[in-house]
């Protein structure tokens, strides 16, 4: 299903040591919020995209500071992706001054316009047609940025989802449709929701490009991303990217997860997107085993340094309630 | 034209003065909607020429998409445009309800402030023409209820020019509300380009001793009539147009109606949780003990807008429901 034309660039040694950055990054900063939050050390509500880090390397990987992109309240591995710090996404998460937002997004409304990163929604599918408005502006503004979208499988039930992907052809928009397909709509298998195998399909409604590519795999993300953001920016239009996944812990952390077969689940985390690309880096003689081991080590300090800071910020004052709700008060 | 003068026009060509000044003057201001551009140049006429004037680049004809309308003029907003989203008939909205509440109301409370939403929502209410339940509705209520959204609802061709430039410009979302059977309506308006009437005051537009008629849109028109029949009887009307309901100008209402001790409130929204009982509570508050009389509202009954026209003249408010009110207040007070 991969579009015919020349065969992108396979990504070099540099780039591939910072995807797996990346997503021990990911990796690191999930294990800590969970193990935080299962203590009681913290509180915090959170949706865990923990088994999909590949997609944010790509992120990481194939999108320049400047460009944008919209995710979603599963986020943090996105955001992370696209450079926002460690301390504004925590901080942000357990309600803290030092936040992206200051305390008063949350989990699920991370913004982070200097990164690129204007909007996370919590509201499944509401980001595509704001995506088409970003690079709408892109496009009157005569910047050669592009703008990604991530979303899940579900989205792709949205009548927002079908609305922007057909706005974005018909204006040919330097935009990347990037679908997380983590096998469950919230809770519901996406078998048992839409009536075609690949979310892929999709794109021919609309007459754009479409692909499906294994989502666990960074060096397939990259080839992906990298032509669909080539296209998106030389003027080529919109790409819908379907990368195929899985969610480690549910949808949201404390989800029983009793809709999901024992032996499937045990199968994806033996395939853990992350450890594997360590191993794989190792064989092929890009990284030595002790230099992904201290990759993995650096991601935890700084997360627990990033913890550490978080934990010591206050948070917010009261003034903040009526701060923000419309123009003309202070701004960060 | 030199900066002070006036043309007579009527309010559909005021709010097309408004975005062809607007869009003439920034290269932010962009039109999306549905069937907006030449030759149709939108289903009342509104948007016609500006396509051919500004190019089909910032008049963007869209597919039939309110939600992506509406969260495309968000995504460009979030890049410093000036988008003007325009929702054919007030009915459709509820389409891009997501986008307005859950997004362009949030966005710069929910990022502490890094990321605004300076979006313009046209639409417009059909009521009076007999289209039925689905295309009739006044539903401004609905966006008072919202916090970072403001709501514009004019009434004069001056007002509604000089509301739409200030409601375009303003850094905040706003949600400016048309009414059809009020477009041909004719009046005075400033040629000049930089003519903006500021959000949130209201406006004497017949001042009077008696009673306070607090209305807007095109409960204005009414409210006039209203005055005008009951001044031969020596009962002199005060016709207040609130012309934004968020922000409210409560000093104004409490003002007017602090003078005059008898207030009515007329829109064409439902009575019940309408923007009236706002405004009646508001009066409680603020003149308890001093008025005359209780206040009265008038607007739509509570059932959906019957097509057949004398179902319809039935549900929706008019001068002589207005003016029922009005006798209300001066036959029951204690002056």
């Amino acid at each position: 299903m991969v579009t015919p034309g020349s065969e992108p660039e396979a990504a070099s040694a540099v780039v591939q040591q910072r995807m797996l950055e990346v997503m021990a990054l990911a990796k690191a900063c999930d294990e800590r919020l969970r193990k935080g939050i299962s203590t009681g050390e913290f509180l915090t509500v959170y949706w865990p995209s923990r088994g999909q880090e590949a997609i944010a390397a790509g992120f990481a990987a194939c999108l320049r500071t400047d460009d944008r992109l919209v995710t979603t309240y599963r986020g943090l591995h996105d955001q992370i992706g696209k450079g926002v710090s460690l301390v504004e996404i925590l901080g942000e998460m357990l309600g803290r001054q030092v936040g992206a937002c200051r305390g008063k997004g949350g989990t699920m409304h991370i913004a982070d316009p200097k990164v690129g990163v204007m909007l996370s929604t919590g509201i499944v599918g509401a980001g595509i047609p704001v995506a088409v408005g970003l690079a709408l502006a892109a496009r009157a503004q005569k910047a050669d940025r592009v703008v990604a979208v991530s979303f899940g499988d579900g989205a792709t039930n949205t009548g927002s989802f079908h609305e922007a992907v057909n706005m974005a052809a018909i204006w040919q928009l330097p935009l990347v449709l990037v679908c997380q397909n983590n096998q469950y709509a919230e809770m519901t298998p996406t078998a048992h929701s839409m009536h075609v195998e690949h979310i892929a399909e999709r794109a021919a409604a609309y007459n754009i490009p479409g692909v499906t590519i294994d989502g666990n795999d960074p060096m397939e993300v990259y080839r992906a991303f990298t032509e669909a953001v080539h296209r998106a920016r030389s003027g080529g239009g919109p790409t819908l990217i379907e990368c195929l996944t899985y969610r480690f812990f549910g949808h949201f952390f404390g989800d029983q997860m009793a809709y999901i077969p024992a032996a499937e689940l045990e199968a994806a985390k033996a395939a853990d997107p992350v450890l594997r690309f360590g191993d794989r880096l190792v064989d092929e003689g890009v990284l030595t085993r002790s230099q992904v081991d201290g990759i993995d080590e650096h991601a935890r300090r700084q997360v627990d340094e990033a913890v550490v800071e978080v934990l010591a910020s206050p948070t917010p004052t009261l003034d903040e309630l009526d701060r923000d709700v419309y123009a003309g008060v202070t701004e960060r | 034209m030199s900066p002070d003068t006036e043309t007579e026009m009527t309010v559909r060509e005021a709010v097309s003065l408004a975005l062809n000044q607007a869009m003439a003057q920034d290269d932010r201001v962009i039109l999306l909607g549905e069937d907006i551009a030449d030759p149709g140049g939108g289903v009342s006429g509104v948007t016609a020429g500006l396509s051919t004037a500004f190019g089909a680049d910032r008049v963007l004809d869209t597919p039939i998409s309110e939600a992506a309308i509406v969260g495309a003029a968000i995504g460009a907003a979030l890049e410093g445009m000036l988008p003007v989203a325009e929702i054919m008939i007030m009915d459709f909205i509820g389409i891009a309800l997501d986008q307005i509440v859950n997004h362009a109301a949030k966005l710069r409370f929910m990022s502490g402030g890094r990321t605004s939403c300076p979006i313009t929502v046209r639409t417009a209410v059909f009521g009076g023409l007999g289209s039925g339940a689905t295309h009739s509705q006044s539903l401004e209520a609905w966006f008072m209820h919202i916090p970072g959204l403001k709501v514009v609802v004019p009434s004069t061709p001056r007002d509604a020019k000089g509301l739409l430039t200030s409601s375009i410009f303003d850094p905040d979302p706003c949600i400016f509300v048309e009414t059809v059977l009020t477009y041909g309506a004719r009046g005075p308006v400033p040629d000049d380009p930089g003519f903006s009437i500021p959000l949130g005051e209201a406006d004497v537009k017949r001042p009077g001793r008696d009673v306070t008629i607090v209305t807007y849109g095109r409960g204005v028109f009414d409210a006039l009539t209203v005055a005008e029949q009951l001044a031969p009887e020596g009962i002199d009307v005060e016709v207040l147009d609130l012309r934004t309901l968020v922000p409210l100008d409560t000093g104004r209402i409490l003002e007017s109606v602090g003078k005059t001790k008898r207030a009515v409130v007329a829109h064409y929204a439902t009575t019940f949780a309408g923007p009236g009982a706002e405004v009646a509570a508001t009066i409680a508050e603020g003149l308890f003990g001093e008025l005359l009389a209780p206040v009265q509202r008038v607007g739509a009954r509570f059932s959906p807008i019957s097509s057949a026209q004398a179902l319809e003249a039935a549900t929706l408010p008019s001068s002589s429901s207005i003016l029922d009110a009005v006798r209300k207040t001066l036959d029951g007070s204690r002056g």
